[in-house]
Parts: structure tokens; C-alpha cells; sequence
């Protein structure tokens, strides 16, 4: 649901960043921290980008896997594979590093015939 | 083909609007709080004994739910609260715009605090600052201790939790050992208080962190 609203931004900010040119692609970078889903965007992209120069533009999605460090034994691990404690010591003194992310990363156009 | 790179944070716009909310706040000294936390962990009832508990603090709540229902608005009332029920028409969190408009029916300068009382979700409502001074999460005992675990964002993304029914300990299994573990490694620095708003256990600590923080 709340995918709509922001389907809506990452339109906005392509149309701003393409000054009328026609955008091809976009690139997002999400991180699993965040409770953004693909293809909810993607869903609420193909109805809103109807009529607007981003339409047919393809959504390309960097998915960031949420990670910590373990501040006892100074390892690195991601989260969703090996639990939110430290697999290595089993430590909850950690420091989450990644998967906050969520912005677009860059925008393609087409070239415009001068 | 021309590559253009952008680089912007796609909830930027939402957080500008929270920045506003946030000035609106502090030039009227007013002290905010958002209450996020699961359907049925106590948020309302938290809400309820804090504006009696805070006796003398002139307390404005916004409520939001995704129902026309405004019941949690009147009962705020009822402790003696004013209170702007928002319907949120099935959104799943309270946004910074929302709050924006509902602002404009709080009469800010006759207020100490204002409490906004989210949308009852573990999942989203982390992500959309409202301009708000502290995000609270209300967990509750029933719920179980392996909710940090399955909702990380959420007890990732607060500043204070207060861990409700505390009073149930003794009849639900609940490891509050694994619990906390799971609360330390995603939130080192959260403040954290344990109570129950049906014996009135633990809410003393709560009411002077709360008036520690109002302005006067």
C-alpha cells in the first residue's frame, strides 16, 4: 500500500532529473532494512507512469542486504542469513552497517536529436 | 543512451515536510512524541495514563487509524487530552503531510506535548519521520520476545521502547533474556522502560522522562 506515495516520488524525481527527455531506465537502490517491495513499486510504476516521459522505462532494482558488525570479535555478517546476533560469538553488541538504504541511484535517456 | 547520475533519497520530500512540522513544534515549545507499536500492544491505553499521569502538562494527541473509528480520539479526551483523529483511509502509517494538516486544528501555544499515536503496524511506520522529538515503540508482553527479530526496522529505527503488560509475566512465556539481546543489537542506545498499564506498574519512570523532556 504505502508503495503508491513513493512509487510516485521515484517518478517525480526521474522527471525532474530528465528535463523532458524520454527515461529508459532507472536504477533503485533499496536496502532490507526498509519495507519497500520491488513489485509493489513495479505494480503502482506501470499504472503511474502512464502518459508521463518515463513510461516503458524499466525499474532496475540493487536490493542492499542488511549488515552488522560485531563490536566483540570484529566480524561482519548479513542478517537475514545468519540472525540478527552475531553468529560467530553470539554477541548482541553489534552496530547494524547496512540495508537503510533507499534512494535512486541513476536515471538513462535517450539521446535527444539536437 | 545518457547516464545521469541522481543519487536522491526518495524520502526526502516527506522528511522536509517533517523538518516544517518539526519548527512548527519548537517555536510553539511544544514537546512531540510518535507511538508506534503492533495493534493491541497498549498504545491508547499508554496514551490514556500518560495524559493523567502528567497532571498539569496541557497534552494534544493526534490519533491515527486506518477506519473512520475515532474512539481512540475520544478517549484521549476523555483523560482530558485535545485530540484530532485522523483517517488515514487504509494507509498503513501516519506520513509528515499528514500531520502537517492535522497540526493546523492543535492549538500549539496552549500546549506542553503532543502525542501522536500512529497507525498500529510493526512493519512501515518507522520509515516516515513526522517531525516529532522521539520515536516511542510500545511492545507488549503477549506479543512474544522474538519480535525484534522478525520486525528489525521497527525497533531499529526508536529512541525509547516501553515494553507494556509486564503484569502477564507470570502467565505467558516470554524470554525476556532473548528479547532484550535482540532490542541491544539493533538499538544500543534505546531508552527502555518496563510497565503495565493495568497495575500502574513502571509508569512513574515513564511520566518523569516525559516531563523531563517538556520545555517549561
Amino acid at each position: 500500500m504505502h508503495e503508491l506515495p513513493i512509487t510516485q516520488t521515484i517518478l517525480d524525481i526521474a522527471l525532474n532529473h530528465a528535463h523532458g527527455a524520454v527515461i529508459t531506465d532507472i536504477r533503485l537502490t533499496i536496502g532490507d532494512l526498509t519495507s519497500f517491495v520491488d513489485d509493489s513499486i513495479q505494480f503502482y510504476w506501470d499504472i503511474i507512469s502512464e502518459g508521463t516521459g518515463a513510461v516503458g522505462a524499466k525499474l532496475h532494482f540493487k536490493r542492499i542486504p542488511a549488515r552488522a558488525k560485531c563490536e566483540a570479535c570484529g566480524r561482519e555478517y548479513t542478517i537475514k542469513e545468519e540472525g540478527l546476533l552475531c553468529p560467530h560469538c553470539g554477541s548482541h553488541r553489534v552496530a547494524i552497517t547496512a540495508g537503510k538504504e533507499f534512494f535512486v541511484d541513476s536515471i538513462e535517456i535517450q539521446e535527444q536529436t539536437p | 543512451m545518457t547516464h545521469i547520475p541522481v543519487v536522491q533519497n526518495i524520502l526526502n520530500a516527506n522528511d522536509i515536510i517533517a523538518e516544517v512540522n518539526r519548527n512548527k513544534l519548537e517555536s510553539a515549545h511544544v514537546f512531540g512524541l510518535n507511538i508506534m507499536a503492533s495493534p493491541g500492544a497498549g498504545k491508547t491505553s499508554l496514551i490514556e495514563h500518560t495524559i493523567r499521569g502528567l497532571s498539569g502538562v496541557r497534552v494534544g494527541i493526534i490519533n491515527g487509524d486506518t477506519a473512520g473509528y475515532d474512539g481512540d480520539a475520544l478517549r484521549a479526551q476523555n483523560a482530558g487530552a485535545t485530540a484530532v483523529h485522523i483517517n488515514t483511509g487504509g494507509n498503513c502509517h501516519l506520513e509528515a503531510h499528514m500531520i502537517q494538516d492535522a497540526l493546523v486544528y492543535l492549538d500549539l501555544p496552549a500546549l506542553d506535548l503532543v502525542i501522536i499515536e500512529n497507525v498500529g503496524n510493526l512493519v512501515c511506520p518507522a520509515g516516515w519521520k513526522l517531525g516529532t522529538h522521539h520515536n516511542v515503540l510500545v511492545a507488549s508482553i503477549p506479543e512474544g520476545a522474538d519480535k525484534p527479530y522478525k520486525y528489525p526496522s521497527m525497533y531499529h529505527g526508536v529512541d525509547v521502547l516501553v515494553i507494556n503488560k509486564i503484569d502477564l509475566l507470570p502467565y505467558i512465556p516470554f524470554d525476556m533474556d532473548y528479547f532484550k539481546k535482540g532490542v541491544m543489537a539493533l538499538n544500543p542506545k534505546v531508552t527502555v522502560f518496563e510497565v503495565s498499564c493495568q497495575t500502574g506498574q513502571g509508569l512513574d519512570a515513564w511520566y518523569d522522562w516525559v516531563r523531563g523532556k517538556i520545555y517549561r
